[in-house]
């Protein structure tokens, strides 16, 4: 209910997202009409850096370079291809109401307010709908192979927190396909000499001149030694900060460190308590494990979830004495379809990784750990037969066997919830620029479009609209005011003690010598992470999280060892960079999700819950995004708070029951 | 030029190349397959083909083909040790579904190599070279000329030997694995191919490769047997 | 369930690109058969900085076979000796207690070793540079349903699209070629009508990039379509071929 009181509770002066006026459905048309633009001849002379190749990143240099701009394009990994976007599987959304079924760009964005539990701004969602039908076209003029119906036309499946048929996907590979499309965009202006592509390089600070971000300090990582590089607005699409918890879904590189370092130069950083627990992924099965492995959401269509009815049964269960097919039918307790009749497995993601999270503290997990629940094919399999669930999943399953040696159409699954994505980012406007001028950012980076909780296949389509459609945009009307300014030369003093600062931070873990590897703080944190900032937050436990991070942070800079030289590939090195942002980025996690003092999508306050034990909002004391604002090395961030103000949606509590 | 400057140009070449000897040989081996029947008649082919302009002009082409073919192996087999590298695997396993063959072709066609030279002193330098040299005005044996066009006789003078038999055996066994590559492969080089098709073409590369090679197989073989004694050459 | 096994690892160990290589050996006892291939090198790697040595270097990143950043030639075999598999989906439980296992890294010319299993696949992205694309601005485009597509041939496109560019096709070839890498991308654009308009123009100047990086010619051993771990067809090879060769015919 959107009452006066929340914008008195919020102090509006101090964030400003440049919302355009009008109505909601003509925000983006008009912003697009009155925008400045740089005409051809001035974008030649402006330079524009993007650190990151994935969805966001790859589109955007790909798209601005199109324009004539020239584009200075980095990516962490030896090829743009391989950004963390293209282990995406299930889909990407888009309101073409291709299947008949009452779709629109309305509901598009009703739905993702809705899903983000009403903590989005509407605005930002809104464009986001709106441009998710041109990011289909586009992806199928680059060549994209989407699935096809026989008729020739693309062909969707539905996911979870809508009631139509709206995801366009290519197997089980889309964010692949979407990304090398991408890729493709890319390499075209790479081999055209429009961008200039730094792979394997590593974006260590960002450069502020007079308050403008105007370059940035990379650090190649095969001859080890850092670079300077100069333009005339940055933009970065680093991706999430999900591998602050150690085991993620993440890829092994992906990481917080741009972000972070935006943050210590002034960028806001919102929203960081908001992550998303992704229901079905591999359980943990070592201490050796270095990742955790997703299976699409899409498997909840056909798979049921369950755990043993009795404890004992769980006991056996877990000491190897019983199997799962060794229980009856009236054994197993499904209880995603005892507590939500309406949705059964289909409830949205926070609300099935909190179910299967209570009923392993319960003591009815399975597997050795017991930190698992079964997802169960037997009933699909006898009512559709073997080979449709085959055709459907046949390469998740054969995924799920390779990893556990267990045959998924005999045995059922094991799952398990695993940190997937953030919600949380760098505050950005509407033109997806920070609080820094001149430093955008775009993707899983910035905090804008999922509020506190993100509907699956929405991630491919929000990267590749920042990516395509809304900042090849938004840049031109800083960048218009920026054709008088010449190119810079890096020795300029703000550009050599960025870089000496970086220096010193990296000699200063080089000399510290002491007798902790990077992987076992890495992991210290990531079990702190896990246990008190995870899928069930209390004050209790996020204050002893930040009392254990600061401990964590300690040990880090006191006895951390890293092997080799710095100028040099040196992989130790590359994640002690990594795990000493981590370590930021968690404290800063567990402070927002302290201070948030509601439950809300990703976000579980164990105080702020109703009987049934679902999520209960407090929109009249949190309807706002978290800023927080670096004050230093050792001091306590600020928090700003950019009001949400509904004008155009009423709030509801979600309800998934009936 | 691009028959030289790309990669699938000098495929092409290999294979055309290729398919143009595997025609060669089909003929040759239906002609030899005749022997079994009839000598006269195969000796009437072997005078046919003897120092007429046509068989000389098919004996050049068919030379150039054959030196195009080896040159271009060699060349493209020296550029696919430099694509390589200059350190080799320490360890290095096939999948079962790689014929050896594939793997081979060089040393496979090495192999046939040195034979066909064997078979051309043998055979071609007592027939056809003869009568050119002849005809060109050179020294000839008297001898050699009586039988220039007499292949049986030649046929008969050499797989009576066992050895030799044996010899030939290996050589054609040598050239089957070759071939059963080859007709495919050129095939697939030339682009005529597909996923439906790839099974197929295997099999007919596999129908071809072994049609040729019974039939002249089954020359030594029948000697072997104890057949041709009684040939009246 | 949970098992361990003692293995005997021959790693290669290259301190640079110029520096002469050779193989270490390393004792590993109670490996769990639960762990990966690249979870047994994180384990070896911990010890080795335990013991204040430089851990083994090699690529790696998604870790659930799609991003092809990890490669390493196993006991002969890219990505170890199960088929469809890459490295970092290939668990110590398909090894044997008291298995020697030698790791090398990529031995392509092109594929030049940067330090220890570690190489330089930037030829793979020059390839794609050259023409691996369909020449379309951002915007401006048809809708998406404007041209209908046979399922066959969007379903074959995406057989090809799924490459993930590793590298274990050229690995593997004794010839050192890149052909199937070439010949997926070539043929996943020529199979659609999107991709159709430029076709000759990507065939020829892709083809020319992969012979002017000293990649090998390809003789259809087959070695590539075995080992590569998305399972992609030596059919588009022959696609590839064929377009190739009527855009040159057509010159």
């Amino acid at each position: 209910m959107a009452k006066k009181i929340e914008s008195t509770a919020v102090d509006t002066n101090k964030i400003d997202a440049k919302i355009p006026a009008g109505p909601l459905a003509e925000k983006w048309s008009n912003y697009k009409a009155h925008q400045k633009l740089v005409n051809p001849a001035n974008k030649r002379r402006l330079d524009i850096i993007v650190v990151g190749t994935g969805l966001a990143g790859a589109s955007a240099a790909a798209s601005l370079a199109e324009l004539g701009f020239n584009v200075l394009n980095f990516c962490i990994q030896d090829s743009p291809r391989r950004a963390h976007s293209i282990a995406a599987q299930g889909g990407i959304n888009a309101a073409k109401n291709y299947q008949n079924d009452g779709d629109s760009v309305y509901r598009l964005f009703y739905d993702t307010i809705k899903g983000g539990d009403y903590r989005a701004r509407e605005a930002n969602v809104y464009r986001l709908a709106e441009v998710s039908n041109s990011i289909i076209d586009q992806c199928v003029a680059q060549g994209v192979p989407f699935a096809r119906e026989y008729g020739g036309l693309l062909d969707n499946r539905s996911f979870g927190g809508a009631q139509v048929s709206r995801t366009f996907y290519a197997k089980g590979q889309t964010g692949q396909q979407l990304l090398l499309g991408a890729y493709s965009a890319l390499s075209r202006q790479v081999g055209k000499g429009a961008v200039k592509l730094y792979s394997r390089y590593e974006m260590l600070d960002v450069v502020v001149v007079e308050g403008r971000a105007r370059g940035i300090i990379a650090r190649n990582l095969v001859t080890g030694k850092t670079e300077k590089f100069f333009a005339h607005a940055v933009v970065v699409g680093s991706g999430g900060y999900g591998n602050a918890f150690f085991l993620s879904t993440n890829a092994m590189t992906s990481n917080a460190s741009a972000a972070i370092q935006m943050y210590k130069k002034g960028a806001y950083f919102a929203n960081p308590a908001y992550a998303q627990i992704h229901p079905t992924c591999v359980p943990v099965h070592g201490e050796f494990q270095s990742k955790l492995t997703l299976m699409s959401e899409s498997l909840r269509n056909d798979g049921r979830i369950w755990t043993p009815k009795k404890k004992e049964d769980a006991e056996a269960i877990r000491a190897g004495k019983k199997k799962a097919t060794d229980l009856k039918e009236d054994e197993r307790d499904y209880y995603l379809e005892r507590r939500y009749p309406a949705f059964g497995n289909l409830v949205p993601r926070d609300v099935a990784s909190r179910a299967a999270k209570e009923r392993c503290d319960a003591g009815f997990g399975v597997g050795n750990t017991g930190l698992a629940v079964y997802l169960d094919f037997s009933s699909s399999i006898e009512r559709l037969g073997e080979d449709t669930i085959r055709a459907r999943y046949g390469n998740l399953f054969q995924m799920y066997e390779k990893i556990v040696d267990e045959n998924p159409y005999k045995t059922p699954m094991m799952i398990y919830p695993a940190i997937h994505y953030t919600m949380g980012g760098v505050w950005v406007d509407y033109e997806l620029q920070t609080s820094i001028k001149g430093l955008f950012c775009i993707g899983e980076a910035n905090f804008s479009d999922h509020g506190a909780n993100r509907l699956g296949a929405s991630a491919l389509m929000q990267g590749l609209a920042d990516g395509y459609f809304v900042l090849p945009y938004t840049i031109q009307n800083y960048l218009a005011d920026q054709i008088q300014v010449p190119r810079m030369s890096t020795d300029l003093p703000e550009f050599t003690e960025a870089e000496k600062a970086v220096h010193a931070k990296i000699e200063k873990i080089m000399k510290i010598q002491g007798d902790r590897s990077v992987d076992s703080l890495h992991r210290e944190l990531g079990l702190i992470m896990w246990d008190f900032v995870g899928m069930g937050r209390n004050k209790e436990g996020l204050e002893l999280a930040l009392e254990k991070i600061k401990a964590v942070r300690k040990a880090f800079w006191t006895k951390v060892y890293v092997p080799g030289v710095s100028a040099d590939v040196n992989v130790e090195l590359e994640k002690a960079l990594r795990v000493a942002d981590f370590i930021e980025i968690g404290e800063l996690m567990a402070r927002d999700a302290l201070m948030r003092e509601e439950s809300c999508g990703g976000h579980f306050r164990e105080e702020y819950q109703t009987p049934e034990g679902e999520a209960l909002r407090n929109d009249e004391e949190f309807s706002f995004a978290s800023c927080w604002k670096f004050k230093g090395e050792g001091e306590e961030p600020e928090l700003l708070k950019e009001a949400l103000d509904y004008e155009f949606i009423h709030r509801q509590q979600r309800n998934y029951k009936a | 030029m691009w028959l030289i400057d790309s990669s699938i140009g000098r495929k092409l070449i290999m294979s055309i190349t290729g398919v143009f000897l595997v025609l060669f040989l089909l003929f040759h081996g239906t002609m030899n397959f005749v022997v079994l029947f009839s000598t006269e008649a195969y000796n009437a082919i072997c005078e046919f083909l003897g120092a007429n302009w046509y068989a000389l002009v098919g004996t050049k082409i068919l030379a150039i083909g054959f030196v195009v073919h080896i040159i271009y192996a060699i060349y493209l087999t020296f550029q696919n040790r430099r694509a390589r590298g200059n350190v080799s695997y320490a360890v290095s396993k096939n999948q079962k579904s790689v014929e050896w063959a594939s793997q081979n072709m060089l040393v496979l066609g090495a192999i046939v190599l040195g034979f066909m030279a064997l078979h051309l002193y043998q055979f071609w330098a007592k027939m056809q070279l003869v009568e050119i040299n002849h005809k060109l005005g050179c020294h000839v044996d008297e001898n050699l000329l009586t039988t220039a066009a007499n292949g049986a006789f030649w046929i008969k003078y050499y797989f009576s030997q066992p050895l030799y038999s044996i010899l030939y055996i290996v050589w054609l066994a040598a050239l089957w694995s070759h071939l059963t590559h080859g007709v495919w492969s050129a095939l697939h080089s030339i682009g005529l191919n597909n996923n439906t098709w790839m099974s197929r073409v295997k099999v007919i590369s596999n129908i071809i490769s072994t049609i040729i090679i019974l039939m002249f197989i089954s020359i030594p073989v029948y000697f072997l047997l104890g057949g041709g004694n009684n040939w009246i050459v | 369930m949970e098992k361990s096994i003692n293995i005997t690892l021959k790693v290669w160990r290259q301190a640079g690109p110029k520096a002469k290589g050779e193989f270490v050996t390393y004792k590993m006892d109670n490996v769990s058969t639960d762990s990966s291939f690249l979870e047994m090198l994180d384990v070896l790697n911990e010890t080795l900085v335990k013991q204040r040595k430089e851990p083994i270097v090699f690529d790696h990143d998604c870790r659930e076979g799609i991003c092809g950043m990890c490669s390493l030639y196993i006991n002969g075999h890219p990505h170890g000796l199960d088929g469809e598999t890459t490295t970092c989906q290939l668990h110590m439980r398909r090894f044997k207690d008291g298995e020697t296992i030698t790791v090398e890294p990529w031995r392509s010319a092109a594929f030049p070793v940067i330090k220890d299993l570690m190489v330089d696949r930037g030829a793979f992205d020059k390839i794609i540079q050259a023409g691996g694309y369909v020449s379309v601005n951002t915007g401006g485009v048809p809708d998406g349903n404007a041209i209908p597509i046979s399922k066959v041939y969007a379903d074959e496109a995406m057989d090809a699209a799924s490459c993930i560019g590793c590298g274990a096709c050229a690995a593997a070839c004794k010839n050192g070629s890149a052909m199937l890498f070439v010949a997926a991308k070539v043929s996943q654009l020529a199979l659609l009508p999107q991709g159709k308009v430029e076709a000759a123009h990507r065939a020829k100047v892709m083809v020319a990039k992969m012979d002017e990086l000293g990649f090998g010619n390809c003789t259809n051993t087959g070695a590539c379509e075995a080992e590569c771990p998305k399972a992609i067809s030596i059919s588009h090879i022959a696609r590839l071929n064929r377009e190739f060769l009527s855009a040159k015919f057509k010159d």
